[in-house]
């Protein structure tokens, strides 16, 4: 295989301690190595430029069916977005909600390397793996969706984690899925009459269980596990003026709990898109709305074993899709525009609604507001991670953008300035204007690969430069010592990488794609004892609530994971 | 003693069901016998076993007679007439597998192709709706959970989808639904007497083509608004009596066909029985759902969705995905007389277009992939039969709720018979050849 030695640029590693020095960056047989352990390297001269571990998506909406019904439902969504294919390229489209195509070759002008579809629906784990095998370039994975599942529900109002454990465990290997993601816990069972559950007390109808207990039970059952990634939520209330609180009784469940696993992660819980559940006052009007971001985040600086992403609004017209399907259909009533739902037999439910960020209301900027804030009150960003909740805050080619103004204090006083109508009184109701820190290139890889690949468990493959990892390196046309005048070239140079090189291949070179790369799917397959009284549970729904048989359920390998990297976790006690 | 495979998939409509058993001869080369299918999808599997079925390729001939040809000169013909067209049609999509799907967009995308799905002159009405006001919707394990109010409206799943109402909408005894058909309050909407309407609590006999009043109607009792004594001849009574049973249930779900999406008003129906359902999702909880045909329309428009942003009516002639239904849909581009070579696969238009379009393909190159004989294969200049999807080779289909299920291959192909998916690869191949694209 080739050998890559990248010379002379401004090399960001925090996992190493490597903060801006000029490092030589080497490559060999698609790993990471010392220096001097290539002998006849193809020379990459990143003069002037910066050098960083290839980027790892915590958290992003980009495969399967929300997804696909975004795309499909919003034709206008593709008007001036689409571009022809050239060279290797196929065509591509879409803005909020891109094809496939387009998502992989963003991902690659962005640097990144990995990405996690942050919910699928286990009976749809085929399409999302469909949609996942023909996204070229980035490594994915899939985090099947459990708070609202009629098993975890059953098992967990009798607090049975073993039980809870082994289902987990066959519905990984059954979706070839990463790990557990909960979703308006016991909300989105609700949803199924039309309600919904808006506090962790509030029971769920006919399974007597509350979102307490699922948000706890499903942590102890992650750890008894020993899964790579932690448990990874999204609270009740989203979005709701007031939410704060509901937010802080979520994140306190987490205080039972130390982590246990082989991968390094040191977190039991993953909050993810926090801006969206930092809001106080009571109505999204200016007199009442406040952020509460500092005092969520201060709660997560005070404890070790929180991490979470930001979901920054970046005040575009984009589409929001969830799993929280009563949230959707709130939402439908706030902007009236077209309004998609599908509730998922025995599973989780979802909702897609377009939506305009317009930095000409209030909310809007007081939002953009507080998903900053919630990246720039950390004080460990290795728990901090930027994303966009993407599409839902907005649209993925964005988080160059986002960077901009977590680096910049002038962008962002810019923005309150010159862009948003209120910006006054977003300065009045939300932290913004009291914060003049700025997110350092250090931070930055910090808070987008180094961290995320922890949390995730990957650190062992993904995140830093460090000898024996894959061989991940984006190189940006930014020079720190020469370029800091002007936020929009961090803007530019994050969305714009010169070079990626994937697992050794070379993706992007001087700034065109030139490689489809290889590939993978990345799942867990964890062991567990045998459990005949969970095997009896699933075979009983099958039988008789499914409209799939049990057979029919599992996504085989072949042509849906046709390039599988498989995590294998022993939980066998 | 007969071998029995069991979770076979039925490769026919939209209901997808998984639950069929086959038995096969002690060699497993023979289907004997189809369980737990409807006639229908017993029949699909059945017919692959005909003895006089067509196994090699076959050109029409300048005297109207049909020469077997190979499958290379087939590959060959195909390619060169994709290449070679300044604006092909590629239709059908909707009875094959999303592998032979993606395969074919690819092709579609090389050449610069107007790709469209049978979506085109049945749920496109559908489709442009949704895109419209959006969908509320659930899985059919939803509904036979839950659903305790059932409507079709213009549909007929008693002959179209025969197993539906036993699998997922009136009779199974689902969790919240205990009872089966004694939990469901059931009403067909449809001017025919049609064997469903007949098994329903409630047959509302509108008049043809009303359908647009009557849904607007229903939207103005659950209002509590006034209406005239009669609309599409059903009387007031009689409505907001509907409304007042749809609004009371705790789950209702309003299933919809060929009925509405093309009689009078097409997409303005769908938007307005969306709007229905809508209305009544803020009093309890609604769902509404396409019948969809072919069992694998659905997949298509989710295959092209994820690669070109489109469910159907795609013009890639331009290099980028266009879409403008219309326009860009089938017969629109057959009857200007704007496309100048025919690809069918997966559907049999020359059976469900006007006939002024199957003209068109009559005098166009034109190629019709397909396991049968059709009145497309009589009309095309060759015809390429292939293996079964389902039956003969395994690969994933989209119920009419978008589920994802992979069918299975049951028995072996008749020897020497290439699949969709592999006549594409070679067609794909030789596309990139000939576009010195290799
Ligand atoms: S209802 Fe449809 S899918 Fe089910 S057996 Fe009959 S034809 Fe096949």
């Amino acid at each position: 295989m080739t050998e890559y030695l990248i010379k002379n640029g401004f090399v960001y590693d925090p996992i190493q301690g490597i903060n801006g020095d000029k490092v030589d960056v080497a490559i060999k047989d698609g790993k990471m190595v010392d220096a001097g352990d290539v002998t006849k390297p193809t020379i990459i001269d990143a003069t002037g430029m910066t050098v960083m571990a290839a980027g790892v998506d915590v958290h992003a909406h980009v495969a399967g069916p929300k997804v696909n019904v975004g795309r499909n439902f919003r034709p206008e969504d593709k008007l001036f977005n689409a571009a022809a294919g050239s060279g290797l390229k196929r065509m591509e489209g879409g803005f909020s909600v891109p094809t496939v195509l387009r998502t992989a070759y963003l991902y690659a002008r962005m640097g990144f390397g990995f990405s996690m579809e942050a919910a699928m629906p286990p009976l749809y784990a085929r399409h999302t793996h469909e949609e996942i095998r023909d996204t070229p370039i980035i490594d994915q994975g899939a985090l099947p969706v459990f708070g609202n599942n009629w098993f975890v529900l059953e098992y967990l109002k009798e607090n049975e984690i073993e039980n809870t454990a082994a289902y987990i465990a066959w519905l990984l290997n059954q979706t070839k899925g990463f790990g557990v993601k909960c979703v308006n816990p016991g909300g989105t069972e609700s949803w199924g009459w039309g309600m919904n559950c808006e506090t962790v007390d509030d029971v769920v109808p006919y399974f007597d269980v509350t979102p307490r207990q699922i948000v706890s039970g499903l942590i102890a059952a992650n750890e008894y596990l020993g899964l790579p990634h932690c448990m990874h939520v999204h609270g009740n209330s989203l979005g709701e003026p007031g939410n704060y609180e509901i937010t802080l009784d979520t994140l306190k469940i987490a205080e039972d709990y130390s982590p246990q696993n082989d991968f390094g992660r040191e977190v039991v819980l993953h909050n993810t898109h926090l801006q969206f559940h930092c809001y106080g006052g009571e109505s999204y009007a200016s007199k009442s709305f406040e952020s509460k971001s500092k005092e969520v985040v201060e709660y997560i600086n005070s404890v070790d074993n929180i991490s979470y992403d930001l979901g920054v609004v970046t005040l575009d017209e984009t589409t929001t899709m969830t799993a929280d399907g009563p949230f959707e259909h709130h939402l439908s009533h706030m902007n009236n525009l077209k309004w998609a739902n599908t509730d998922v037999e025995l599973e989780t439910g979802s909702g897609i609604v377009p939506f305009i960020y317009n930095p000409k209301t209030f909310i809007a900027g007081a939002q953009w507001a507080v998903g900053l804030e919630c990246g720039l009150f950390i004080k460990d960003p290795m728990r901090a991670y930027i994303t966009t909740d993407a599409p839902n805050a907005g649209p993925l080619c964005r988080y160059p953008r986002v960077y901009k103004w977590l680096m910049s204090a002038k962008a962002r006083d810019d923005m309150l300035d010159n862009t948003l109508k209120y910006g006054d009184k977003i300065r009045e109701r939300c932290y913004i204007g009291e914060i003049d820190r700025e997110i350092s290139l250090y931070e930055l890889a910090m808070m987008t690969r180094a961290g995320p690949a922890k949390t995730l468990g990957l650190g062992h493959m993904f995140g830093s430069l460090k000898a024996g990892l894959e061989g991940d390196v984006a190189v940006y046309p930014y020079n720190p010592e020469t370029d800091t005048d002007d936020p929009e070239k961090i803007e530019y140079a994050f969305g714009n990488a010169a070079y990626l090189i994937k697992g050794g291949r070379m993706i992007v070179k001087e700034g065109e794609i030139v490689d489809m790369g290889n590939k993978r799917t990345f799942w867990v397959d964890a062991k567990v004892n045998e459990n005949p009284m969970v095997e009896r549970d699933i075979a009983e729904k099958f039988r008789r609530y499914y409209t799939v048989t049990q057979n029919n359920y599992t996504v085989e390998g072949h042509h849906f994971v046709p390039n599988p990297y498989v995590i294998e976790v022993d939980a066998t006690r | 003693m007969a071998k029995i495979v069991t979770d076979v998939v039925c490769p026919f409509c939209g209901t997808l069901c998984d639950d069929l058993e086959v038995a096969l001869s002690d060699d497993g080369e023979e289907i004997l016998e189809v369980y737990n299918a409807c006639t229908i999808g017993a029949t699909k599997f059945l017919h692959s076993q005909a003895k006089d079925r067509v196994t090699r390729p076959q050109m029409k001939q300048e005297d109207g007679s049909w020469k077997e040809v190979t499958y290379d000169e087939a590959v060959e013909y195909t390619a060169n007439l994709l290449v070679d067209a300044k604006k092909p049609l590629m239709y059908g999509w909707s009875s094959t597998s999303c592998t032979a799907q993606g395969t074919g967009s690819e092709i579609g995308e090389i050449v610069g192709a107007c790709m469209d799905n049978t979506a085109t002159v049945c749920h496109g009405s559908t489709l442009i709706a949704v895109q419209d006001v959006g969908v509320p919707s659930a899985t059919l394990g939803e509904i036979a959970n839950r659903a305790d109010r059932v409507v079709f409206w213009g549909c007929n799943p008693a002959h179209a989808h025969p197993r539906h109402m036993s699998r997922y909408s009136i009779f199974p005894r689902g969790f919240f639904t205990g009872k089966g058909s004694k939990s469901r309050k059931m009403f067909v909407v449809d001017p025919r007497n049609t064997d469903t309407a007949k098994m329903a609590d409630v047959h509302l006999q509108l008049e043809q083509g009303h359908d647009y009043e009557l849904l607007s109607a229903i939207r103005v009792a659950l209002r509590g608004e006034a209406l005239p004594d009669f609309v599409a001849g059903i009387p007031k009574e009689q409505i907001y009596e509907t409304a007042e049973t749809l609004r009371s249930g705790r789950f209702t779900v309003i299933f919809f066909g060929m009925g509405v999406t093309h009689s009078l008003g097409k997409n303005h129906n769908i938007d307005i029985a969306i709007a229905v359902t809508r209305d009544l999702n803020d009093y309890t909880k609604a769902a509404i759902v396409p019948m969809r045909g072919h069992y694998n329309v659905t997949g298509s428009g989710q295959v092209w969705g994820w690669q070109f942003g489109f469910p159907f009516c795609l013009d890639l002639t331009r290099g980028f995905a266009r879409y403008n239904p219309g326009d860009s849909s089938s017969n629109d581009l057959l009857i200007r007389d704007e496309v100048d070579a025919v690809f069918v696969l997966g559907s049999d238009p020359g059976a469900h277009f006007p006939v002024g379009s199957v003209k068109k393909i009559a005098q166009l190159p034109s190629v019709c992939i397909d396991p049968h004989i059709t009145p497309t294969s009589a009309v095309s200049k060759l015809h390429v039969p292939v293996a079964f999807v389902g039956v003969e080779v395994g690969g994933c289909a989209y119920r009419m709720d978008n589920v994802p299920i992979e069918t299975r291959k049951v028995v072996e192909p008749p020897e020497g018979m290439l699949t969709d998916e592999e006549f594409l690869q070679k067609v794909l191949t030789r596309v990139r050849e000939l576009k010195g694209a290799a």
